[in-house]
């Protein structure tokens, strides 16, 4: 455990609360809660440290993107840690990631909160000021984005694998993190809450619910550092296993923890919400499980190693 | 939660033993087709577990003054997934290498340690488990076998069932009842050595539905033992029993005993040709993907047995999550070869799918049942 994460952890706590993250996703001004993030440094914690960054390994940083799912942080800080690596000159402010063709229209998370998009067009990476549509969705902070045409400056090529496989292991962690809080959450309330007499979590039907869950939240955990603890950026195979893992966990893992918490669960008051959205809006971002699994699939195919020793070779 | 279950790696020094254990593990499966491989810990080779033991892969976690070879759980975990990755017959010294050496080694009496650990680590004798009853299954603690006190040692009678291996094996360590009564649950159990050889002991093997004979009813009438024979404390049954079955629960068979089907299918589709379903495509890469976290997670928890804790709940979670996968290979792998009914399906891939298909429940029924785990996983959310 890198020594920065117990830090992290605390300044979001006290930074980005429930009430901070529901006034953001209400549209309110994340400006205090972006400075004192810029603040930290932790934003250029991916940053070489000869341009004056922490030059943590990715494993380092992925461990403070799952304790950004934990909080429910509502900006692009995992994605502006990435962007100022990949970047020689970022501009301040928060900044999003999104892999595009021209003229089709895409979700980019956090588009609504970015003041920059960091684009791969087709293998080329463009930055661009963000612009965009809101999703519609309530509290979502996502937003709609197109562009017609590639952007005229251009400012290099994408990292090996595109922009997307490295928004993958992000979004990995981001999952992770806040499985880890639902779990955590969920557990709680089926100690607390009373029927027939005792506390539901007593119930055996429940127990095994809830065992199936924790299993999904440990299997999270360890698939985004799975997807962290190799190379920046990642392997196809550390990408895929990263988010097909978490993304075919976070159906279940949402779905235990609003069987678990009844209807409280669903109202809006309640802070169930803001991670069971978060983890579908993290599934559906950048490949869902399937689209990682058709490319695993067709390098596994390609390869003439046995499982064991092909799962065991890409992680080594 | 579970927070010490986190990403951990395998020790240079033990990946360095990789390549001995894989060229033995590749002379004995080489020649077997994946039928006969897929049955992997329940194959039964006993001159290949002398050879495992010659070259120094059991016994590898005991101390040397035993035979052992003073390696950690890590260098275990190398060997062990070198042996099920290719479906080598591992059952003979299976249950002594796994579970009954560091029982002897952490509760047995030097004299014990001393007389059957060197003898498990040149793998010349094997052993067995003695827990489930006629009417012991998941409620373990309701045996009824019972040992009384004789001026001798100990005299046993009743009844052990589904114990694997049995028919084959020199010792039994069983999980008796040595005072009180099945009502007294968890308090006056204990457990013994028992000598398969010794007069008043009938092994009747039970045929299994896919035609092996791995397990086997063994019956106790007035055999008597030595006083030697306890292991460990009197009354302290129940607290080995769980730490030994934290060995037997937390190793990586519990998440490859499908791989060798999982390859043969893989294969079947190289040689087809078949690359261009997305279904499979899909299906390829998320067994391989969940393949890859959790071998992952067997490290995890073989890192918490490294740091000598007992991961009990750690493993329960590991195993669900293991044969859950085990178990949903064959079932997704029949329905790829079947949607595709104009490819033929050769017979030693339709036999070994067929194999792990049927067999495949008793996955999450061995070394505890898939409720059972998960009622360990919820006591250690804070649950129950």
């Amino acid at each position: 455990m890198g020594e920065f994460l117990l830090p992290f952890e605390r300044m979001l706590e006290s930074l980005s609360p429930p009430a901070t993250v529901r006034a953001v996703e209400a549209g309110g001004s994340a400006d205090a809660l972006w400075d004192g993030l810029a603040a930290s440094g932790f934003l250029d914690a991916l940053v070489p440290e000869e341009r004056g960054g922490a030059g943590l390994p990715l494993a380092e940083a992925g461990a403070l993107w799952q304790a950004l799912g934990r909080h429910a942080v509502p900006l692009p800080v995992g994605e502006t840690m990435l962007a100022r690596a990949l970047l020689d000159d970022a501009p301040a402010g928060p900044i999003a990631l999104a892999t595009a063709k021209p003229g089709a229209g895409i979700v980019v998370p956090f588009g609504r909160v970015a003041r920059h998009v960091l684009l791969d067009i087709d293998g080329t990476l463009h930055l661009v000021e963000a612009a965009g549509e809101p999703t519609g969705v309530p509290g979502s902070l996502a937003a709609r984005m197109r562009w017609d045409a590639v952007p005229a400056a251009s400012i290099g090529a994408a990292p090996a694998g595109g922009l997307r496989a490295l928004a993958a292991i992000l979004r990995a962690a981001l999952i992770a993190g806040a499985a880890d809080r639902l779990t955590a959450m969920t557990a709680a309330y089926a100690g607390e809450r009373v029927q027939f007499g005792k506390p539901i979590g007593k119930q055996q039907a429940l127990q095994q619910q809830m065992a199936v869950m924790a299993e999904d939240m440990v299997a999270c955990r360890i698939a985004a550092q799975l997807g962290c603890a190799g190379a920046f950026p990642p392997s196809l195979a550390a990408a895929a296993t990263a988010k097909s893992v978490t993304s075919a966990a976070a159906v279940r893992l949402a779905a235990t923890a609003h069987a678990v918490h009844g209807a409280i669960g669903i109202s809006e008051e309640y802070d169930l919400q803001l991670y069971t959205r978060r983890l579908h809006e993290g599934r559906l971002a950048d490949g869902s499980e399937s689209y990682w699994n058709r490319l695993l699939g067709t390098a596994r195919l390609g390869d003439p190693r046995g499982s064991v020793d092909y799962v065991r070779e890409a992680f080594a | 939660m579970f927070d010490t279950l986190s990403l951990a790696s395998l020790p240079p020094a033990d990946e360095a033993i990789r390549p001995a254990i894989r060229a033995l593990a590749a002379e004995a499966a080489s020649a077997a087709g994946a039928d006969r491989r897929v049955r992997s810990w329940q194959g039964y080779d006993p001159e290949f577990s002398r050879r495992l033991g010659e070259a120094g892969f059991l016994g590898l976690t005991l101390p040397k003054r035993y035979g052992g070879h003073e390696r950690g759980p890590f260098a275990r975990f190398v060997v062990v997934e070198e042996l099920l990755g290719v479906g080598a017959p591992v059952a003979a010294h299976w249950i002594a290498d796994r579970q009954s050496a560091p029982l002897i080694l952490n509760f047995g009496s030097e004299a014990q340690r001393e007389y059957y650990l060197p003898r498990i680590a040149r793998g010349e004798i094997f052993f067995c488990i003695g827990m489930s009853e006629p009417g012991s299954g998941s409620d373990l603690a309701s045996v009824r076998t019972r040992a009384e006190r004789t001026e001798t040692g100990w005299r046993v009678n009743g009844q052990k069932i589904w114990t694997s291996g049995a028919p084959h094996c020199d010792y039994m360590i069983a999980l008796l009842r040595t005072s009180g009564s099945p009502e007294d649950r968890h308090a006056g159990l204990s457990q013994l050595i028992i000598d398969l050889k010794a007069p008043g002991i009938t092994i009747r093997p039970i045929r299994d539905l896919a035609g092996d004979e791995h397990f086997a009813e063994v019956f106790f009438e007035d055999v008597d033992l030595p006083a030697d024979a306890l292991i460990g404390e009197e009354g302290e049954g129940w607290k080995q029993v769980t730490a030994e079955l934290a060995f037997e629960r937390s190793g990586p068979e519990r998440i490859y005993s499908s791989v060798v089907l999982l390859d043969a299918w893989i294969a079947h589709l190289q040689r087809t040709g078949r690359r261009d379903d997305s279904a499979t495509l899909a299906l390829v890469g998320d067994f391989t993907a969940r393949l890859g976290v959790l071998r992952a997670m067997s490290i995890a928890c073989t890192a918490r047995l490294a740091a000598g804790e007992s991961p009990v709940t750690e493993a329960s979670l590991v195993k669900d999550l293991g044969t859950a996968f085990e178990q949903q290979l064959p079932v997704a792998i029949g329905d790829d070869l079947a949607a595709h009914p104009d490819e033929p399906v050769d017979a030693e891939l339709y036999r070994a799918l067929l194999y792990v298909t049927h067999v495949a429940p008793s996955f999450s029924l061995r070394g505890g049942t898939r409720e059972i785990l998960r009622g360990i996983i919820a006591r250690g959310m804070g649950l129950r």
